[in-house]
């Protein structure tokens, strides 16, 4: 694929950027020109603070070319907490750490490169959030 | 509106057919048609395809296969929609007919999945997906299919293994068809150790990448003469659609636009549910039988992973599903796929199905073809002529 591709992205890919409907507060990740809930056209950019929690996840063992040399690897659905349902990778993360509900965060990753010549892709990955009880600190009692 | 019937099918069996090309594979079962049909003019040709293009580099297949078939000049044209491109061109040809503007057209499903490996075939069938924001960022097809069916286990608390009895029982059926890809049994404790492809979905859940065609002629039911008893007559052939991104979509687990095109073709055909003698549904994963089941409005999903146990869904049981082995047994040929179903459906109302997967005495045939995770949905109903 060419570069206006990647480019034409550049605002989902690297700030999260959907849509709000004007009308009945709708949602969108990519934006829409027409909501999906009541058709109204009115429909304003908003960018999402890229906090979400695991709604649905599958680890992938086999793959196209382009992501063959990343397997096993994890997808999931997350839905935002401050806007819609998205899908994308996760990262920094163990195949059997990965669980419905799970609290992740945005991160800008590598996605893929094109062949030895092409372009680099990257865009938004999610990483888990750790709570300050996830690192067993010690407690002074 | 006119009344329409399917006259003529034809096939050819869906294999890895490294020895032929896409315009042979189509030809094949396009003359096997006509002949059945004992017609050798059409005066139109719709064809259901989803990759020729990206896969053998050739598209404006309705002017190549008419021209290979012999029927050059006649007009022709190629319908994509995903895994749904067979039935959406059967849909194209019913309204043409339907509509009086033709007096015999053929359609004609097929797919040539083998002209790369495995890896370039994913990507190909990935794009049926959201190019940008699904596929782009790693998700394959199986993948789609086993978001949906992680979620579905954790909601209902159901185990893996539950969804074995799909595979098995399109596998013992598609055995007896000689025209399916797979011919052999499998076993629950085989289904259980298959190769995770995109987990929870394994090797078993998943049909076959394979090449085939699939034809029919249809013309309207007032041309047919009475001696006809092997015609069917199409009593709906609806089409739904969905939100193409599973992530956009406001319930996950609902197969909307199954619903909408199951609902609209049981109200054209004036049927309900337990009406339909047998159903060749789009087992293309396991997940999908049960939640196709349920949004066609036959039982909850959890309900369908039930009775699979009980036989309900056998030959002999109250619904037979995928009798001639389904996209699982049979294979699935993308494009060719939903017009398979509708051959597969007419051999069983003229009773010419192989003796153990004969459903007997059927009076009503239900086939689903679905595009992407459900995105495209068609729902045909057929009715045997034979038997009214």
């Amino acid at each position: 694929m060419d570069i206006p591709r990647y480019w034409r992205l550049k605002n989902q890919r690297y700030r999260l950027e959907g849509a709000v409907c004007q009308n009945c507060g709708h949602k969108s990740f990519p934006p829409r020109m027409v909501c999906p809930q009541c058709k109204s056209k009115d429909l304003k950019s908003v960018r999402f603070n890229g906090k979400g929690i695991v709604y649905s996840y599958t680890i992938l063992y086999q793959t196209s070319e382009r992501y063959e040399e990343y397997v096993p690897y994890i997808v999931a659905l997350i839905d935002l907490e401050d806007g819609p349902r998205i899908t994308a990778q996760l990262t920094d993360i163990d195949l059997n750490q990965v669980k419905i509900g799970m609290p992740v965060e945005m991160v800008i990753r590598k996605y893929f490169e094109e062949g030895e010549t092409g372009p680099i892709v990257y865009g938004y990955k999610f990483r888990p959030v750790f709570s300050r009880q996830d690192f067993s600190e010690p407690t002074i009692k | 509106m006119k009344k329409v019937a399917v006259i003529g099918i034809g096939q050819v069996p869906v294999r890895e057919h490294w020895d032929k090309s896409l315009r042979e594979l189509a030809a094949e079962a396009l003359l096997n048609a006509l002949q059945d049909a004992n017609r050798d003019e059409i005066d139109g040709l719709y064809v259901g395809n989803m990759l020729s293009g990206t896969l053998s580099g050739q598209e404006h297949l309705g002017a190549l296969i008419a021209d290979y078939a012999g029927l050059s000049g006649v007009e022709a044209v190629k319908v994509e929609a995903a895994c749904a491109s067979g039935a959406a061109a059967f849909r194209q040809g019913v309204i043409a007919v339907a509509g009086g503007l033709k007096k015999c057209v053929a359609v004609v499903g097929v797919e040539k999945l083998t002209e790369f490996s495995g890896r370039y075939t994913a990507s190909a069938l990935a794009t049926a997906a959201d190019s940008d924001f699904e596929a782009s960022v790693g998700l394959t097809f199986v993948g789609l299919n086993a978001l949906v069916m992680q979620r579905f286990m954790f909601e209902n608390n159901v185990s893996k293994i539950d969804f074995g009895n799909f595979p098995l029982l399109a596998h013992r059926n598609g055995s007896h068809n000689p025209n399916a890809m797979f011919r052999r049994p499998i076993t629950l404790e085989q289904y259980r150790k298959a190769k995770v492809i995109a987990d929870p979905i394994n090797l078993l859940d998943s049909s076959p990448i394979a090449d085939g065609a699939a034809a029919v002629i249809i013309v309207p039911l007032e041309d047919i003469e009475n001696s006809d008893k092997r015609a069917a007559e199409v009593l709906a052939c609806e089409t739904g659609t969905d939100y193409i991104a599973l992530h956009d979509r406001p319930e996950l687990l609902k197969l909307k636009g199954v619903e909408i095109s199951a609902k609209k073709a049981f109200r054209t055909a004036n049927l309900q549910p337990k009406d339909i003698s047998f159903f060749e549904l789009h087992d293309a994963f396991s997940i999908m039988t049960a939640l196709s089941l349920e949004a066609s409005g036959f039982m909850s999903a959890t309900e369908a992973l039930n009775r699979v146990k009980d036989g309900y869904f056998e030959i002999r049981g109250k619904l037979p599903i995928s009798t001639m082995g389904g996209l699982k047994g049979r294979g699935h040929p993308v494009g060719a796929t939903g017009v398979y179903q509708i051959v597969e459906a007419v051999t069983q109302l003229r009773a010419e199905a192989p003796e153990k997967i004969q459903v007997k005495n059927p009076l009503y045939a239900m086939t689903q073809n679905i595009g992407g995770t459900g995105a495209t949905v068609v729902t045909t109903i057929l009715k045997n002529i034979r038997l009214s």
